[in-house]
């Protein structure tokens, strides 16, 4: 298929880690977290929703390239990843 | 519920992401194939992350959370031996039928082995189950919705009656995943099933975090809770000894072999994304990258409803109480009245009120009866603040919907290859069925709907509708069993099997009944010769008997039926077909080595939770 999932993916990680991240940062020291244990929760896993996000994004981004690069030599045989198991 | 705007973003850019995938994927979907099997040409990953994310809907995720809840780390047993087992078994055994056939469903597959009854019988029935299992979904989520209170202070804000918002509820989720799969078919599912896999970890991953701090960790969980409630294997030599009142060889037999190699190695909602991947190498990888994160799920789903209860309640927020309380007027009342609902909540689950009078509803023995179903929404709300609350729902949301999707894209690949393009209108062009793709899922999102609606209207219509289902599925593994790995079975015997065995499950469910339940709709319709100590026993020897039937008989009739030519058989069977060839991979990337893993692991596991 031609529409790589991890870059909308991905895409939608870092927007909304963005937003929890944000939030996270306006509200340090809020009330609002004592019911999270204390911890200012939208602020770490904002930013670790971004890490992930990005990382999604620019996995898409890089092979989506590798495809336009090399022409695929008249064979849709996927069995060509050799070994890495995740395919692409 | 108190929701801020931050909390409507996040929910709404969801919404828009997964739309916006099917308008993307909308100009790849040229021929049928296309739309009902992704191209076949998805990456072993994708399908794999979705192989379990189909099956993870709402029931699934509330309903493993209640059980936690009320059963404790015993529940795993449904991940651990009751999926790990049979994912392992479909990936290296049986995919090499599915994809290699060439057949692009499990009906479809049925006809080439057997024949075309056996196809119609299963294809019609499958159909069936499907639309109704979304339509239960869809009940499922709005009731949540409104119990939640999600949408109340948008609606108040315009006016409009509460009442609306159940209908509301539906016809949203109708429109999102008739849009997305319309536009987009299978790959749109697949793709939106991935997308909602992440969520789920995302949205649960914080909760079981800040939940375990908050009663201080594992060793914190341990002491607050029942023994029982933290050992998997506790108590399983005796039905009598632990909470799931089932001994091993019920458990093991019933729910290990028959009804989890049932689900997974048969049921069309899950083989259809590794039938969906790109080669037949990736396809047999496929439920085994799936069987990775579906070993670890019980930490994300199962732990919440342990840390509901073990969580106290001196600082409640805003936690919901069981149903709609109509009467809130409740008398001021002496101490063991029934009137005051929030003294026999436990932990984070309420008890369950009965909505006319107010007061809590208790069984048979006068205990009060626990409202388990909301421990998972409960954590949300007592241990979310806004922001992430938002990303919670979401995920709760996703998981309602990418069940009902699964099902949808289920239904419209059997519907038309199996049903319409077989028995109605056959020979006819790509696009035709293309466009009868497209037109059956706007039938199937309406007939779920219909289901949804007679839902609340009816009562017991969604256990009703989960029993026949459980009679039908219950036989069907001994049939493909056979089917794939001995030759002389042929179809005449296959189809007798097949309905004998439904047969067989009715019979049993007829004549048995659990302990503490009144014959009907438990089991003992016919007469009562057989009591179990609970309903979970008596529907693993449900399936124990629709299979060893099944089974017997398809044997004896194979042996009195002419068997097919060996030459027809070959691709369908296990000792006709070339074995595949796993020397080129990597040694890492070979099945069976992935598949000793993946069993180790799950030894471990059950070592660590003995």
């Amino acid at each position: 298929m031609n529409l790589d999932l991890r870059i909308p993916m991905g895409l939608m990680f870092l927007i909304v880690g963005a937003i929890m991240t944000i939030l996270g940062l306006f509200t340090r020291g809020s009330v609002i977290y004592e019911r999270s244990a204390g911890m200012n929760i939208n602020l770490i896993w904002g930013v670790v929703m971004l890490a992930f996000g990005l990382i999604m994004f620019l996995l898409g981004r890089t092979s989506d390239k590798r495809v336009a690069a090399e022409p695929v030599e008249g064979t849709n045989r996927p069995l060509g990843g050799r070994g890495h198991g995740m395919g692409h | 519920m108190d929701l801020t705007i931050i909390d409507w973003l996040i929910m709404l850019l969801y919404f828009a992401f997964v739309l916006g995938i099917g308008f993307a994927l909308k100009r790849f979907m040229k021929t049928s194939k296309d739309f009902f099997q992704a191209g076949r040409s998805l990456p072993a990953w994708i399908c794999g992350l979705a192989f379990i994310s189909a099956n993870l809907g709402a029931q699934e995720v509330i309903g493993m959370g209640a059980s936690g809840a009320k059963y404790g780390i015993a529940t795993s047993h449904f991940y651990w031996i009751g999926a790990i087992p049979a994912m392992i078994f479909v990936g290296v055994f049986m995919m090499p039928f599915y994809y290699g056939s060439k057949a692009r469903s499990v009906p479809e597959f049925l006809r080439l082995r057997f024949d075309e009854k056996t196809r119609a019988y299963n294809a019609c029935s499958f159909a069936v189950m499907t639309v109704f299992s979304s339509g239960i979904s869809m009940y499922a989520m709005a009731r949540l919705i409104q119990t939640l209170h999600v949408f109340d202070s948008l609606f108040l804000k315009f006016n409009l009656p509460l009442g609306w918002i159940f209908h509301f509820a539906i016809i949203i989720s109708a429109i999102i995943v008739l849009g997305y799969i319309f536009l987009g078919g299978l790959t749109s599912a697949i793709y939106n099933e991935v997308l909602q896999f992440f969520l789920i970890v995302a949205g649960f991953l914080p909760l079981v975090w800040v939940g375990l701090k908050n009663v201080g960790g594992w060793s914190g969980l341990k002491a607050a809770l029942p023994v029982a409630y933290t050992h998997s294997w506790r108590g399983m030599t005796n039905a009598h000894n632990n909470p799931l009142g089932v001994e091993w060889f019920g458990l093991s037999m019933g729910l290990a072999f028959v009804l989890s190699f049932g689900y997974w190695c048969t049921d069309f909602l899950v083989i259809q994304t590794a039938m969906a991947s790109d080669s037949e190498e990736s396809a047999r990888r496929v439920p085994l990258i799936a069987a990775v994160p579906k070993m670890f799920f019980p930490f994300l789903v199962i732990l919440p409803g342990l840390i509901a209860i073990a969580t106290t309640t001196t600082t409640q927020h805003a936690m919901l109480q069981s149903a709609p309380t109509l009467n809130t007027t409740a008398a001021p009342a002496a101490a063991n009245d029934l009137s005051d609902p929030t003294k026999f909540s436990k932990g984070l689950i309420p008890a369950k009120v009965n909505p006319v009078t107010g007061k809590v509803m208790t069984d048979e023995r006068g205990h009060p009866l626990l409202d388990y179903d909301l421990a998972i929404p409960n954590m949300l709300l007592h241990y979310f603040p806004t922001g992430i609350l938002g990303l919670g729902l979401t995920a709760l949301l996703a998981s309602f919907m990418s069940g009902m999707a699964g099902n949808v894209t289920a239904f419209n690949t059997v519907w038309t290859y199996d049903l319409y393009q077989s028995y109605i209108h056959k020979n006819a062009s790509d696009s035709h069925y293309l466009k009868m793709g497209r037109w059956a899922t706007v039938g199937g999102i309406l007939l779920s709907m219909a289901t949804a609606y007679a839902a609340t209207s009816f009562n017991n219509i969604m256990d009703t509708l989960q029993l026949v289902f459980s009679f039908v599925n219950a036989p069907l593994f001994a049939t493909f069993l056979l089917g794939m790995f001995w030759k002389r079975t042929t179809g005449h015997a296959a189809f007798t099997g097949l309905v004998s065995g439904t047969v067989a499950a009715v019979v049993h469910h007829g004549l048995t009944l659990p302990a503490d339940a009144h014959p009907g709709i438990h089991g003992g319709w016919i007469t009562v010769v057989h009591s179990y100590p609970s309903e979970m026993a008596q529907n693993f020897w449900t399936a124990i008997w629709a299979f060893s039937v099944n089974f017997i008989l398809t044997v004896i009739i194979s042996l009195m039926t002419k068997p097919r030519e060996e030459s027809e058989l070959v691709g369908l069977v296990y000792s006709l077909t070339p074995k595949p060839v796993e020397h080129h991979m990597a040694w890492y990337a070979r099945p069976k080595v992935i598949a000793v893993g993946l069993i180790a692991m799950l030894i471990a596991l059950n070592l660590i939770f003995r």
